[in-house]
């Protein structure tokens, strides 16, 4: 599986409040959650966002809150894949359950820039900056994680675990 | 090969005589937690497992304290959804406005939380419970929703820092000032996805309240969980809160480490965490500069009795800073009660703060307490990230209850004992 989108760059400690605000968590509609994703960190970014997008970022991406709105918002703004050094741990199970696709990797931060033309192979994890022709490789995920990922997150997983019981 | 605390109870709950730092495991979870803002999206993943039932519906805690007393309309559906869904699945510890309290304050009083429990919250500060004990983290929604279904949770059982604390906290200091520091020290990532492992004499100079505040922010140094040795302190609070039932663990002597802190308490003063980060410390008497429009004092961090006792005993005969706004929001109905037993809330009161019911309120920008463009807060809570209370361009100094109660006097940052 292959996505390419323009980068959308951040950089160290993206949290939750800025990702998805809690003024607007009285709703669990993810339209309505994407129509306000970013806002408190980049005002103009659900203006520009187009389906496929990827954000590149730095260390510990998605920390603070355990708000799952947070990855729901950013899948459905079309964000195809974020890309970061490292993710808070919360965030990182969240968007594996709910199906959006992540990648740890420490150099593609430094070596994209905002509005960057890039590629990403999921099957391989090999990240290209088509722009500036420049390649990088992610994390492999521990093959649980992989299932999870293929399977289609976390309640199908429970749906099987579920049916085998019975 | 020897185990910390936490891989102690993990092994425990996955059915293991040994796990090591890495391995993944499923554990059996004894308390699966949400609250009105998460709940919702796990009833909608929940009903789409087709599970039907909680697997256990004593092992389920329900608790709107965000948004509530209802803020707004939505807030309300959020909430009715959650009441409906408590109802129809015969949910226990549904806990309706009139009994409910910020969570992490009302489970542990509640007796629910307890040590060599596994528990997950889809709520962040979850890892609370870690200080009577138990292994306690949060996760998001969907994994609320897959552990009411199946009673059970994947995790990767973490490597652990240690934070061996010594020697006793100075007066008007305390246990948030105490982990102001270690973050300061460790930074928001510092201790990502290990286990923060709490030992040394000093423990038992920590109150339980001060360790429940501890423990709490772990997660702010973005740890798994923070977890506490358990002594008489514990088992005299558990028995408080009517828990009969437990197992404690004890870490190996010989466990593996990957950082050892030492701290001696003696030596911290008064902290003060500046914007936009937990771990951006400096202390309270160099910080007067800041002068402040709004204090609070409460949320899950610092909404507990010995913070108003000692928030009260610095304000008490004193009158909040002209202009300042001081919100005083104890933690639970119990806390509340007691607070108005002991004439607190009459001291704060008359002091020209306002009290409110429990709720979550102002700590995360929902209600009762936004700030506006420009407006800046001394808080007792947990974040102070960009547009946190409100306003993106406001801003969040976390603080201990004595300096929040100070700095309410003064209309600035203010080092308790520069006015106590």
């Amino acid at each position: 599986m292959q996505t390419k989108g323009t980068v959308f760059r951040y950089n160290d400690n993206v949290d939750t409040d800025v990702i998805i605000p809690a003024r607007y968590l009285n709703t669990i509609d993810p339209a309505e959650l994407a129509a306000h994703c970013m806002e408190d960190i980049d005002a103009t970014f659900v203006k520009r966002v187009k389906q496929g997008d990827i954000i590149v970022a730095a260390k510990n991406f998605g920390c603070g809150s355990s708000r799952e709105h947070a990855p729901i918002a950013i899948k459905a703004a079309g964000i195809s894949c974020v890309i970061a050094q490292s993710f808070a741990r919360i965030f990182y199970r969240n968007a594996i359950n709910i199906g959006l696709a992540i990648l740890e990797c420490p150099d593609a931060h430094d070596g994209i820039a905002a509005g960057d033309t890039v590629s990403v192979d999921f099957d391989t994890g090999k990240i290209t900056n088509v722009t500036k022709g420049t390649t990088f490789q992610a994390a492999p995920f521990p093959p649980f994680m992989k299932e999870l990922i293929a399977g289609g997150g976390l309640v199908p997983y429970v749906q099987a675990k579920l049916a085998a019981k019975k | 090969m020897p185990m910390t605390m936490t891989q102690k109870i993990l092994a425990q709950a996955a059915g293991l005589n040994q796990v090591e730092a890495g391995q993944l495991i499923e554990a059996k979870l004894d308390l699966v937690l949400g609250n009105d803002i998460t709940a919702p999206v796990a009833i909608r993943e929940f009903e789409k497992t087709g599970a039907g039932n909680v697997f256990d519906k004593s092992r389920v805690a329900l608790v709107p304290d965000h948004f509530t007393p209802n803020k707004d309309i939505k807030a309300a559906e959020q909430c009715k959804m959650m009441r409906t869904f408590a109802h129809e699945k015969g949910i226990e510890n549904y806990f309706e406005v009139g009994e409910v309290g910020v969570e992490h304050a009302l489970l542990p009083e509640r007796g629910l939380v307890g040590p060599g429990d596994v528990i997950i919250g889809a709520d962040s500060h979850t890892c609370t419970y870690g200080a009577l004990g138990a292994f306690s983290t949060g996760v998001g929604s969907t994994d609320m929703a897959a552990g009411m279904a199946l009673g059970t949770a994947w995790f990767k059982v973490p490597a652990a820092f240690q934070f061996v604390l010594e020697g006793k906290l100075p007066k008007w200091v305390s246990g948030k000032d105490v982990i102001l520091h270690i973050i300061g020290l460790t930074g928001v990532d510092g201790v990502l996805y290990r286990s923060m492992e709490y030992a040394g004499a000093g423990i038992a100079n920590l109150t339980m309240d001060d360790r429940l505040c501890m423990a709490n922010m772990a997660i702010e140094a973005g740890a798994k969980n923070g977890i506490f040795p358990i002594d008489d302190q514990t088992r005299a609070f558990l028995k408080e809160a009517g828990r009969a039932k437990y197992t404690e663990y004890a870490a190996d002597k010989d466990a593996v480490y990957e950082r050892v802190y030492t701290i001696d308490m003696s030596k911290l003063r008064s902290t003060v965490a500046f914007p936009h980060l937990p771990s951006n410390t400096r202390l309270a008497a160099e910080s007067t500069h800041i002068t402040v429009d709004q204090v609070v004092i409460g949320s899950c961090t610092n909404g507990r009795l010995s913070d108003f006792r000692v928030a009260a005993k610095i304000m008490a005969g004193r009158k909040v800073a002209k202009g300042l706004r001081c919100l005083v929001i104890p933690a639970t109905q119990k806390i509340y009660l007691q607070a108005l037993k002991e004439g607190l809330l009459t001291q704060f009161v008359e002091a020209g703060a306002v009290v409110s019911a429990p709720t979550c309120g102002p700590c995360l920008g929902g209600h009762m307490g936004i700030l506006a463009k420009g407006e800046r807060a001394v808080a007792t809570t947990n974040r102070n990230f960009v547009g946190r209370m409100g306003h993106p361009e406001s801003e969040v100094y976390l603080a201990s209850p004595e300096v929040a109660a100070a700095t309410a006097i003064t209309g600035h940052i203010t080092d308790p004992n520069e006015v106590a």
